[in-house]
């Protein structure tokens, strides 16, 4: 299969491509940018003049909820779904049912994510057993059928000597190793972000505490076993700034941050919607500059989706008893153009966040445009919108933004040269 | 290709009608006192008095929502306050179903709203909810059936509309109005749905002086916004106040780490004789109850002069009965202005 | 046509009032006005009969028969009985009876303090457009309206009848 790609805005953040030009994608890699190599004859011309060709989007953290939660998604939905947001590599947290804690989980999901063949799919092993914060993992035999980082979700460690022995294992065999830090005793029953809004509408408050606490021990953590350590999930802008002062005494950290945590604030929380329930919670307007701050700086250098689907029934009663999260991985794109519209990130910087930065918090052989490397890639044209809603891959609706007019629209999304998404 | 199209910027928080109003912004829910105009609270107050009449009465009960069932579901048990929504229906002319709802036996939110939907369909006219999660009388009204007047009763920690505005018509028929006066909420405010309701009728009414005492573990983040004074110290707080709240502390409170022991909470909060000589001498004391005698307050202040707790009582039946006339007033002529712009269509 | 002046109308009531109440054997009957134009006309009455009695007020919104069409009136003020209604006889004053339905809801609410011995009913006017077997005991003039028409007492003093075309 060979595909020409002709005169689409080419942006590569790794390489500093920014120019219009011509693609070629033979065998599911980038051929040539510019000049056809010798006797190119494709089989496949996409005019993609007026859009912009990146390369496909690589999320950190979308739940595709298979196996065990068939209600609220599954692999083929939700690949397929992540898709039609120009992401083309993601990789899917632990908390399934059974937990990813075993090879047999691993390589359950890697096949079906194979067959339905939308996107590719880097699993997230559990750190510990069940996630019970316990005993550990077969992290070796997980990395070895495939799993690229190895978590615990939210669910905490009997002890900092459990995390500590956690860690100590994983820097062995040079595992990295994802954090979600919030300590879950000042967390606990938590249901909003601990300031005026929570106060008003009494529900109980999640101090940002919660957050640095945990962080300030995981970066000491990290800093005596030497393991390789992503934070993801940051929420607070002082977490952000934590972030920044570990990475500038040497520390080898890599962060991320929810693209929602980027544009919501726990204002939106006002009319007690549970859309806008989510784990860690939505902060102030402060953190949310301290960390659009920290992703322009670089400091958090990945965007991820986090996307959690739901079932209607699971946001469906009061607040503090529905399901945390939001359905978002088949807006990303549009929706973190968005940041663009409002000035608060220039688009290289953006697709950067999108593409290399995640790819290489994780070691992802993805996430660059440039000859030789896979064709993974989205086109999109900057200039048109999307109304969020207006088709529905997800099997989870629990998106506040649904209704809401984007900016851009995702046209094609190649996996290996091969068109996973075309709108 | 075409040329650029103008993309709106997006709005994550669209503007809506506030969901307790009807298009006339006449109430048609009681969910939550944010919101709610001077006037509005005003005519809620004027309305409960002309009710407090109707309990002198030989006959106590007028004829204005015969005909209409009115449902109390309660998720969390109070015997006060259902009794009160009850006699209010009941005085009201009202078809009146109680329902004590367990949470605990199966999944709260299912029950939740296969309770209600079974009830609505049972052609129920009017929902008083009580229930522990602060937001379930908004979800109810919002989600399950915004055709039928919802009533919150009490909702977490949120709201407790009908007692906040009992308290402010205890306070007006005692101090005549609001305009000069200095209130102080004392206790567990953190905790306190009652004390949050307060703190926004006070302030809605044009209250000058409201006062929050209690120490920072009972405290919640934000109450600025409430334009409120907070105070640690009771002896400074009750200064030359014209009326004290006393809030109802749960026992639990201690196990938590919030407070050493009810002893201690009493030493510095507990209001005593000695304590309320500090506030001005014709000073009222009330509380939502039901009190703590020896814990938040002394005997001799529940029952002395000073106290108005069994007034708030009586009162809490004509506020409930004017809440409950003038929701369903609202959601009546909100059905009306639907069906004929359905007609219009 | 023109409208009458209350002025007029007045002692003429209070004389046939006067003469109603003998005829009755009734001493000492008590005086309710409906909330705002009846008190108004029930206090000019006393007046008229050089009385002291105590007026009891009625507003009669918890007992209107169109509550699901019009809601609750915003402006309910509580109804005040200064003395006791059972076995009492009571004057039950309107300003102006139109369909009835005011009075109906106002012998409701009277018979909800007690029960009282007799209810004469007195108003300033009717305008011949009853739809409840309601008749005034004491009337100041009868008027036919054109549909649209209606008519409001101005007052308490003094009082005036003002002609009002529905929009």
């Amino acid at each position: 299969m060979r595909t020409r790609i002709l005169g689409a805005r080419l942006i590569d953040p790794t390489s500093g491509l920014d120019r219009v030009a011509d693609l070629y994608l033979a065998d599911g890699r980038i051929a040539a940018v510019d000049q056809a190599p010798a006797a190119f004859e494709a089989d496949e011309t996409l005019d993609a003049r007026g859009l912009i060709a990146a390369p496909g989007l690589v999320d950190l953290s979308a739940a595709l909820r298979e196996p065990g939660y068939g209600r609220k998604g599954s692999i083929a939905s939700e690949t397929r779904a992540a898709a039609a947001g120009g992401v083309t590599s993601l990789c899917c947290p632990p908390l399934t049912r059974p937990v990813l804690d075993t090879p047999a989980v691993a390589e359950l999901i890697l096949d079906r994510a194979r067959e339905a063949g939308h996107a590719k799919v880097f699993p997230i092993g559990a750190l510990t057993r069940e996630l019970a914060g316990e005993q550990l993992a077969e992290l070796v035999a997980l990395r070895d059928t495939g799993c690229v980082a190895f978590g615990n979700g939210l669910a905490s460690f009997a002890s900092n000597r459990h995390l500590r022995r956690a860690l100590e294992y994983a820097a062995t065999f040079d595992l990295t190793v994802v954090f979600h830090s919030q300590d879950a005793a000042l967390a606990e029953d938590g249901l909003a972000h601990e300031g005026p809004m929570a106060g008003f509408l009494g529900l109980a408050g999640i101090p940002e505490t919660a957050e640095t606490v945990a962080l300030a021990r995981d970066l000491l953590l990290v800093e005596q076993t030497g393991v390789r350590a992503h934070f993801s999930q940051l929420s607070s802008a002082r977490g952000a700034r934590m972030i920044a002062e570990a990475q500038a005494r040497g520390l080898p950290v890599s962060a991320d941050v929810a693209l929602y945590q980027l544009i919501l604030t726990d204002e939106a929380l006002a009319d007690f919607s549970s859309l806008y329930h989510v784990q860690p919670p939505l902060r102030s307007r402060a953190d949310r500059d301290g960390l659009r701050d920290a992703v322009r700086q670089g400091t958090i250098q990945a965007i991820a989706s986090h996307h959690q689907p739901h079932e209607a029934d699971a946001k469906l009663a009061p607040f503090g008893a529905t399901e945390p999260g939001i359905s978002s991985v088949e807006l990303l794109l549009p929706l973190a153009l968005s940041l663009v519209q409002e000035n608060v990130l220039d688009l290289p910087t953006l697709l950067a966040r999108l593409t290399s930065g995640p790819a290489r918090a994780l070691r992802l052989p993805v996430g660059r445009l440039a000859a030789g490397a896979p064709a993974d890639l989205v086109l999109f044209d900057p200039e048109a919108a999307t109304l969020a809603g207006e088709r529905w891959l997800s099997k989870g609706r629990n998106c506040p933004f649904i209704g809401h007019v984007l900016p851009g629209a995702v046209r094609y999304t190649l996996l290996d040269g091969r068109i996973s998404y075309q709108a | 290709m075409t040329g650029p199209k103008r993309v709106p910027a997006m709005t994550p928080n669209d503007a809506k009608r506030p969901l307790q109003l009807n298009d006339q912004g006449r109430l048609r829910h009681f969910l939550s006192l944010d919101g709610l105009s001077r006037e509005l609270l005003t005519e809620i107050l004027d309305t409960a008095d002309s009710f407090l009449e109707v309990g002198t009465r030989a006959v106590k009960k007028v004829p204005l929502l015969r005909g209409r069932t009115v449902c109390n579901v309660f998720f969390e048990n109070s015997t006060r306050t259902r009794t009160t929504f009850e006699m209010a229906a009941q005085r009201l002319s009202a078809d009146v179903i109680t329902l004590n709802v367990s949470t605990s036996s199966t999944s709260k939110g299912e029950t939740l709203f296969d309770t209600l939907r079974n009830l609505e369909a049972m052609a129920a006219d009017m929902f008083v909810i009580r229930h522990a999660d602060s937001g379930a009388a908004h979800f109810i009204a919002e989600h399950v059936c915004p055709d039928v007047a919802v009533i919150n009763g009490g909702d977490g920690r949120h709201a407790h509309p009908t007692q906040g505005m009992l308290d402010m018509l205890t306070i007006r028929r005692h101090k005549g109005g609001f305009e000069n006066l200095s209130v102080a909420i004392v206790g567990d405010i953190l905790h306190s749905r009652v004390a949050r309701s307060d703190m926004l009728a006070l302030r809605a009414l044009g209250c000058p002086d409201i006062r929050v005492i209690g120490p920072k573990t009972l405290l919640p983040m934000g109450l600025e916004q409430y334009g409120v004074r907070v105070f640690h110290d009771l002896d400074e707080g009750l200064r030359d106040v014209d009326v004290v709240i006393m809030l109802r502390l749960q026992r639990e409170r201690m196990q938590g780490g919030l407070l050493p022991s009810q002893g201690e909470f009493y030493r510095l909060y507990g209001l005593s004789t000695a304590r309320l000589a500090r506030a001005r001498p014709d000073a009222i004391v009330m509380h939502p109850g039901p009190i703590n005698r020896g814990v938040e307050i002394e005997s001799a202040v529940a029952d002395g002069a000073q106290s108005v707790i069994l007034n708030q009582v009586t009162y809490g039946i004509a506020v409930r009965m004017a809440v409950l006339s003038m929701a369903m007033s609202g959601q009546t002529a909100q059905r009306q202005l639907n069906s004929e712009s359905e007609e219009q269509i | 046509m023109t409208l009458p002046d209350p002025a007029v109308l007045l002692p003429r009531m209070a004389a046939e009032l006067k003469r109603h109440l003998q005829a009755h054997r009734i001493d000492t009957p008590r005086f309710v006005g409906i909330h705002t134009g009846g008190v108004w006309v029930a206090q000019a009455l006393l007046a008229a009969l050089d009385s002291e009695e105590p007026l009891g007020v009625l507003d009669v919104s918890f007992y209107r028969d169109d509550f699901t069409q019009s809601g609750l009136h915003p402006q309910v003020r509580p109804s005040a009985l200064p003395f006791e209604v059972e076995g009492q006889h009571l004057v039950l004053v309107d300003d102006v009876l139109m369909t009835g339905r005011t009075v109906r809801a106002a012998l409701n609410e009277l018979f909800d303090y007690g029960r009282p011995a007799s209810v004469t009913l007195v108003c300033l006017l009717d305008l011949d457009a009853r739809e409840l077997p309601i008749r005034p005991d004491v009337v100041g003039q009868t008027l036919s309206l054109a549909p649209d028409e209606r008519v409001k007492l101005l007052g308490p003093a003094p009082l005036a009848l003002e002609r009002q075309v529905l929009a």
